[in-house]
């Protein structure tokens, strides 16, 4: 600090003429008495930024904990890199990888219509359907997915056929044999579903709660029908609220897909699981699958972002500007003064 | 009738006769009854819990009353006469009728994901089947009314509190009310955007339309009522036209009110 504090001392820039002309010879900053009230004239002088030297050495220490980090993942021979790219696009991950992104689209779709539905019916003035709605919830948040999954998957015990007809009499209309009917695939499916229709139909309760009961109101006084009061006034509003916890629910559920390994279900996990019972490259292995999920979170939190800035229409004076917009900004005003400064 | 009036209106009878209304063990109107006439003002004062708003709720049926009735040009809102039997309506029925009855809100209540025009032109599509080019052109019309035509693809937040209530009059405009139901339109605004919606008011007294106001504006409701209303504890105490009922009140309860209300500036 010292070699910078004596170079301090000395004026660094001479001072431009017309400017300097009024100012003592040592350069302070306050103009001298004899002008009087007259405000002082800055315009010509240099503004030099503040410094954060404890910015630049926290940076520093975190930049060389990363550097660190990339190193070892970089050069320890134990992380078998090689393996992993080697299986990463293997026609046996891709296809479990497949079977992950439908049982997660699929359970995510129904299950969040599923939860909809359930969120009315919680809503609703019906005694009946509010205590239906809250069980339903109850019983399926209560209980572990990993049991539920099972127990879909042995319903074939408990019930040996499974009919639809009118219930109490002896009207059937067909019949099957359980074990048919749920396969790996639906108990999967299944399970899945009903488990996320419990927790989504909190979200979407919680979402249409938040929206202002004015709001209704203005709709109903204007004569709007019920069901276009629903999806044009009030869901809009509620999926601010709904949508930063729904993508925490199907990111949480694309990796939740991989408990189905207790039906045998050859998703990604299960065929990763697989492969290193075979070949005993467990650590490589898991990373291949890591990856993918990581992968497939990327790109969802893409997705979100982009839907919740349509959904924050009109909730903030202005759009905050995309990535895309930001970064175009950028070399825009700084191609700008490159120009200039050539 | 006012001499303002430039036609003699034929819609818009408003008949309140004993309405009672109770939320929980309070009972909020004790047997209220109000004749406003076709293309008539009436301006309703009191203190805040008197009731007021709640009477106004009753009008579009927003509020279910517990007793008496209300009808507007004879018809009864929310119910239907069958023989001998009072049949509540349903709610297909009910939305039909409040499409007559036009209501702007304290808080504006504009919807904050559609822009100004997209409020305004939502409710002429779904509730009364227009066509959407019809409610658009209908719209900008209104907003021009207002004096907020540039403003027409401006989101809700993006307005100020005078051109947002200025909004919401033009959206209840839209479905062309017989009557139309203010509550407290300028309570929630800053003194210097109260008169800019007063304005718009004023202009809509002279338009034949029916119209209810719940105000706390002594100075305008003395220029635009021709009736006033003074209400206390869920009850009409006195009404009469402004000259009556500001300079010469009846009731000690009313002049009690006024002598809170009315600065001693206040010119009556």
């Amino acid at each position: 600090m010292s070699s910078a504090a004596t170079k301090a001392a000395q004026p660094t820039t001479p001072a431009q003429p017309a400017a300097g002309a009024g100012l003592p010879p040592d350069g302070g900053g306050l103009p001298p008495e004899g002008t009087g009230r007259a405000a002082a004239d800055y315009s010509s002088y240099r503004v030099v930024a503040a410094k954060h030297p404890w910015r630049w050495v926290g940076t520093a220490a975190v930049a060389l904990g990363v550097l660190a980090v990339a190193w070892s993942l970089a050069t320890n021979p134990r992380w078998e890199w090689d393996v992993v790219a080697q299986w990463f696009t293997a026609q046996s991950v891709v296809n479990g990888l497949v079977e992950t992104l439908k049982l997660t689209a699929i359970s995510g779709i129904l299950g969040f219509v599923l939860g909809f539905i359930l969120a009315l019916m919680r809503l609703s003035a019906s005694p009946l359907l509010v205590s239906v709605s809250w069980t339903f919830s109850w019983i399926f948040r209560s209980t572990p997915l990993l049991v539920q999954l099972l127990l879909w998957y042995n319903l074939g015990y408990l019930y040996e056929k499974i009919s639809l007809g009118i219930p109490f009499t002896d009207v059937r209309f067909f019949e099957v044999q359980t074990t048919t009917l749920i396969s790996q695939f639906a108990a999967a499916v299944l399970g899945l579903t009903l488990n996320q229709a419990a927790y989504s139909a909190e979200i979407i309760r919680g979402g249409i709660l938040s929206v202002d009961q004015g709001q209704l109101e203005a709709a109903a006084a204007l004569g709007i029908p019920a069901w276009r009061r629903s999806t044009r006034i009030v869901l809009p509003q509620a999926m601010r609220a709904i949508l930063p916890t729904a993508f925490n629910e199907i990111i949480g559920l694309v990796k939740g897909t991989s408990i189905v390994y207790v039906l045998a279900y050859s998703e990604l996990f299960y065929t990763v699981q697989v492969i290193y019972n075979r070949t005993q490259q467990v650590l490589p292995l898991l990373l291949v699958a890591t990856l993918w999920y990581v992968v497939i979170t990327s790109v969802l939190s893409v997705f979100q972002y982009y839907i919740e800035r349509h959904y924050s229409k009109g909730a903030v004076r202005n759009l905050p500007l995309t990535p895309l917009q930001k970064a175009r900004k950028f070399f825009a005003t700084h191609a700008v003064t490159n120009r200039k400064s050539l | 009738m006012t001499a303002t009036l430039s036609a003699p209106a034929t819609r818009g009878l408003v008949q309140i006769t004993g309405v009672r209304k109770s939320f929980g063990p309070t009972e909020v109107l004790k047997g209220v009854s109000l004749t406003v006439e076709p293309g008539g003002v009436a301006v309703i004062v009191g203190p805040s819990g008197s009731g007021k708003s709640t009477l106004l709720r009753t009008i579009n049926h927003l509020e279910k009353v517990d007793g008496g009735h209300i009808s507007i040009d004879g018809k009864l809102v929310g119910y239907e006469v069958r023989g001998q039997k009072l049949h509540e309506l349903r709610e297909k029925d009910i939305l039909k009728q409040r499409t007559e009855i036009g209501m702007v809100f304290q808080n504006f209540n504009l919807f904050p994901h559609l822009t100004a025009l997209e409020n305004v032109a939502e409710a002429p599509v779904v509730a009364q089947g227009r066509s959407k080019e019809e409610a658009r052109r209908r719209g900008l019309e209104l907003l021009d009314r207002v004096g907020l035509k540039d403003r027409a693809d401006a989101y809700p937040r993006q307005l100020s509190g005078g051109q947002q209530q200025r909004v919401a009059i033009a959206r209840a405009l839209a479905l062309d009310p017989k009557i139309l139901l203010f509550d407290e339109p300028t309570s929630a605004l800053d003194p210097e955007l109260v008169n800019e919606v007063l304005d718009v008011i004023r202009e809509l007294a002279k338009s034949g339309t029916t119209l209810i106001i719940v105000t706390h504006e002594m100075g305008f409701a003395r220029d635009v009522a021709d009736t006033v209303v003074f209400m206390d504890q869920g009850q009409i105490v006195e009404q009469g036209t402004p000259q009556q009922i500001f300079t010469n009140p009846q009731e000690p309860r009313t002049r009690s009110f006024f002598s809170k209300v009315l600065e001693p500036a206040f010119n009556i």
